[in-house]
């Protein structure tokens, strides 16, 4: 019995010796009350490991020679803590996913190119696109080199951006990556989101993922909105310019509990002045009012691996343009003053889900659904033009590693829906086009990265469209570090879309060109799908210049259309002929940026572009009509160190120098009505200055074409616009002249 | 029978106190690994990955650990350490060679004990 005992009491102590317990408990730095549930206690070199539980508290076997405890949590920083003795331990881990708005390193660059992501990418932050007179999405890309800004027509206002030359119906344009500019929305979409909504915007040059869809062709711009979880609780922003245009955002936020966060924007703005500057009796920006609103719910369960967005979204925006005296209640539809009105209403709702799989953090699940629907009604003088778009689009996306996250992929489903009904009423054509749009698809992306020097993203999808067919998507981007700070890349992908030839060339209504559609056989508009590759090549290299950092890139795309909807000017001046691709078409581009720190915060950034797109005509080969071959930007950013009660001065000046564009041809059209081959080569000039009186509160003042250049004679027979040669779209130049503007920021953190 | 009875429930205990765990896909393991600069991380998390079932390999320079996602059906946190220590970095139970050391770029020469 006593060896017994003797035995039992060895064994007890062994036993004791091994379960002598180290206990602790963890918390959160930001609010020592709110214990961490599930945080990982480990062992430093072995596989001794325990969680917390729901009071934050652990136990964990403890021998003398264990001394480091590792202690983690997802979304937080990790920490190794030295333990020496099995005494109680408390200990706190820090958040390390909040990102705060207010960045006072300003070394880091509002506009970032970078040397390791494989696809050449910029992105802008919400400093950028502070600098511009931006009010919303189409006129945040002011200070952007990458990107060229003009104005669609005399009248509407509308600004329209191209990217390696070609203009926004070739570029994927998405809203946290669902696309969302497309179709109906296609011509005045960028106008429907307000800049102080935006968080930050990534712009893709070349073929884009896959994982977002089949269409884009020449690149992709993509928005993210301020998040719910990391916002302020209140912003507000007014603005007022010269020309009689004034805007007002508000911006509340409520973090409603641990996991749910609630956002809403509203945003107003107005136009109420008539204004002709060029006195050639037509208003040069349209009366126009609009009411945006967004409400957002982001949920967050960090230890569960979920997160959630849920957007309702609501819009309504009238534009009238046209001639100074026309009444639109008593001259509408009529010939008694040329006149146009664009009502258009808009709504929204998108949810994303989102899973990360709690032990393998490269692995999550996520599921994309947007529902929307827009009208538009509209009249261009006696031309009318009514579209109304129900849309659907869901997406599935897998993302997970193969063997280690040096092998990743992204793989899922897509399923779109679009129904349109549309009226087009114009010399020539007076009927509807209702139709259905349908697509399924499925996608694989694989992307390898070495860390040091290479990597690849190669994807291709499948898609089964009700008009174009079953067709395969392949993309390819590829990039390679040769040297330090020095990056090659190159990518290469096709893309295919339906041209909705009305919506995107809604410039033409405004004017007297009889529409055409010279095809028949084809199944959109009686056209045939466009499909083009594009091929880009691009090095940046960055180097050190008097001590200074600086980097210069080189970019060279190629756009190759196997099919193009061609919208042909040249014919007549009286036409508008749109017709399949018969021989080439084709854009290059070539881009050489040089950037500079020429102080601290001191910035210089220009870019030089050389444009080459020319199509096959009817009548032979020309250059594609307003476009520069010639382009050249410089911008300067100059801002103080901020003082310690926030207060800075921010500086911007843009220079932009256009060089001649070849216009549509109007040499059948007498004298007074006749343009120049090309248009003159011209500059133009933005410039900013903000005062940050603290971190809450800051003003701003600017001036757009301070050179006051304007385009003579934008509008070809203003005189008679009712007459044959009434043409508004062939503009190359701003039309206004110099705009000054003012507002302020006013924000609650 | 008693006696048998009480060894029996005595090795149990002891047993149960060993217990060995499941092996896991998707471990977390902690390894501490000695270097300095980022060029360290590189050539750290890239000879981790070369040891086929790490998973995830991220290495923090501030703690010296190498915070790693293995597959403990395929690998074990020695072989990682050779990995690691075979490209010049001493870990906790295996050291790099002092041939591998010296190769070192010169801002890599951490300290060694």
């Amino acid at each position: 019995m006593q060896k017994q005992l003797l035995l039992l009491a060895l064994l007890l102590i062994s036993a004791t010796s091994f379960s002598q317990e180290l206990k602790g408990k963890i918390t959160e730095t930001s609010n020592a009350n709110q214990p961490i549930i599930g945080a990982n206690i480990q062992w430093l070199n072995t596989q001794i490991g325990t969680t917390t539980n729901e009071n934050g508290d652990f136990s964990i076997p403890y021998k003398p020679e264990f001394t480091k405890l590792i202690v983690s949590y997802v979304g937080f920083s990790t920490d190794t803590i030295s333990v020496n003795s099995p005494d109680f331990i408390t200990h706190s881990l820090s958040q390390n996913n909040n990102l705060e708005v207010v960045t006072i390193d300003s070394e880091r660059k509002s506009l970032q190119k970078s040397y390791v992501k494989t696809a050449n990418v910029s992105t802008m932050s919400s400093k950028e696109l502070l600098k511009a007179a931006c009010c919303n999405l189409a006129e945040s890309f002011e200070t952007n080199p990458s990107i060229d800004v003009n104005f669609s027509d005399a009248l509407t206002g509308t600004k329209q951006i191209k990217m390696l030359g070609l203009t926004s119906p070739y570029l994927m344009i998405t809203e946290e990556n669902i696309p969302s500019v497309r179709g109906a929305s296609q011509a005045y979409g960028l106008s429907f989101t307000p800049g102080t909504w935006v968080e930050s915007i990534q712009i893709t040059k070349g073929a884009g993922s896959v994982v977002n869809g089949f269409e884009s062709i020449s690149g992709q711009i993509n928005t993210e909105l301020i998040k719910p979880v990391n916002d302020i609780p209140f912003f507000l922003n007014f603005y007022g310019s010269t020309d009689s245009r004034f805007e007002l955002n508000t911006h509340f936020n409520k973090k409603v509990s641990d996991k749910w966060s609630t956002s809403l924007f509203l945003h107003g703005n107005t136009r109420v002045a008539k204004n002709d500057m060029n006195g050639d009796g037509f208003l040069d920006n349209p009366l126009a009012k609009q009411i945006n609103v967004l409400n957002r719910w982001q949920y967050t369960d960090l230890e569960k691996g979920w997160v959630s967005f849920l957007n309702f979204r609501y819009m309504n925006d009238a534009k009238q343009t046209g001639e100074m005296n026309f009444d639109k209640d008593r001259d509408k539809l009529t010939t008694n003053y040329w006149g146009s009105e664009i009502k258009t209403e808009r709504y929204d709702i998108s949810g994303k889900l989102g899973y990360v799989f709690p032990d393998m953090p490269y692995q999550s699940i996520g599921l994309q659904t947007a529902f929307n629907g827009h009208n538009q009604e509209s009249y261009f003088g006696l031309n009318q033009y009514d579209i109304n778009q129900k849309s659907f689009y869901s997406n599935l996306i897998f993302n997970s590693i193969i063997n280690n996250t040096l092998n990743k992929f992204a793989t899922g489903l897509n399923f779109t829906y679009d129904q349109y009904d549309e009226f087009v009423g114009v010399p020539n054509i007076y009927r509807n086009f209702d139709r259905i749009d349908n697509s399924v698809g499925a996608f694989f992306e694989y992307t390898y990265d070495n860390t040091t020097n290479f990597s690849l993203v190669a994807g291709g999808r499948i898609d089964n469209h009700n008009r174009l067919g079953t067709f395969i998507t392949p993309r390819l981007h590829v990039r390679y570090n040769p040297w330090e700070k020095g990056v090659l890349r190159a990518s290469a992908g096709r893309g295919k879309r339906s041209a909705n030839i009305f919506a995107e060339n809604q410039q033409l209504f405004a004017s007297s060109r009889a529409f055409d559609i010279l095809n028949t056989g084809g199944k959109i508009y009686g056209l045939d799908a466009e499909i083009a590759w594009n091929y880009g090549l691009s090095f940046m290299q960055g180097f050190t210049l008097f001590n200074r950092s600086a980097d210069v890139s080189v970019d060279f795309y190629r756009t190759d259309f196997q099919n193009q909807a061609v919208v042909d000017l040249y014919a007549s001046p009286q036409q508008a002929l749109f017709y399949n691709l018969n021989g080439k078409s084709f854009a290059n581009s070539l881009q050489v940026d040089f950037n500079y720190e020429i102080m601290r915060h001191f910035n210089l950034r220009t870019a030089y572009k050389f444009y080459e797109i020319q199509t096959d005509y009817l009548g032979g080969s020309e250059q594609r009509p307003l476009q520069a071959k010639h382009r050249f930007f410089g911008n300067l950013a100059y801002e103080t160190h901020i003082a310690e009660k926030g207060q800075q001065w921010k500086f911007d000046f843009t220079y932009n120098w256009l060089g001649k564009q070849q216009l549509p041809n109007t040499a059948s059209n007498p004298p007074e009505d006749q343009l120049p081959e090309y248009s003159p080569s011209f500059s133009l000039m933005n410039a900013q200055i903000t005062r940050t009186f603290s971190s809450t509160f800051e003003v701003y003042v600017g001036g757009e074409n301070i050179g006051n250049y304007k385009q003579e004679k934008a509008i070809v027979g203003a005189d008679n616009p009712f007459g044959s040669n009434f043409d508004s779209s062939m503009i190359y130049a701003p039309i206004f002249g110099q705009m000054y503007y003012a507002g302020l920021r006013f924000k609650i953190k | 029978m008693k006696k048998i009875l009480l060894i029996f429930f005595i090795s149990l205990v002891s047993f149960s106190s060993n217990a060995q765990e499941k092996k896991s896909k998707n471990a977390k393991h902690n390894i501490e690994v000695n270097g300095n600069c980022e060029l360290c991380k590189k050539r750290i998390e890239k000879a981790a990955f070369s040891v086929p079932g790490v998973k995830s390999a991220t290495w923090n320079p501030d703690e010296k650990v190498l915070h790693l996602i293995v597959n403990e059906e395929k690998t074990t946190d020695l072989e990682v350490q050779k990995a690691v220590a075979k490209v010049g970095h001493d870990t906790k139970e295996v050291k790099a060679t002092d041939e591998a050391y010296k190769n070192l770029h010169s801002c890599c020469s951490y300290e060694r004990n």
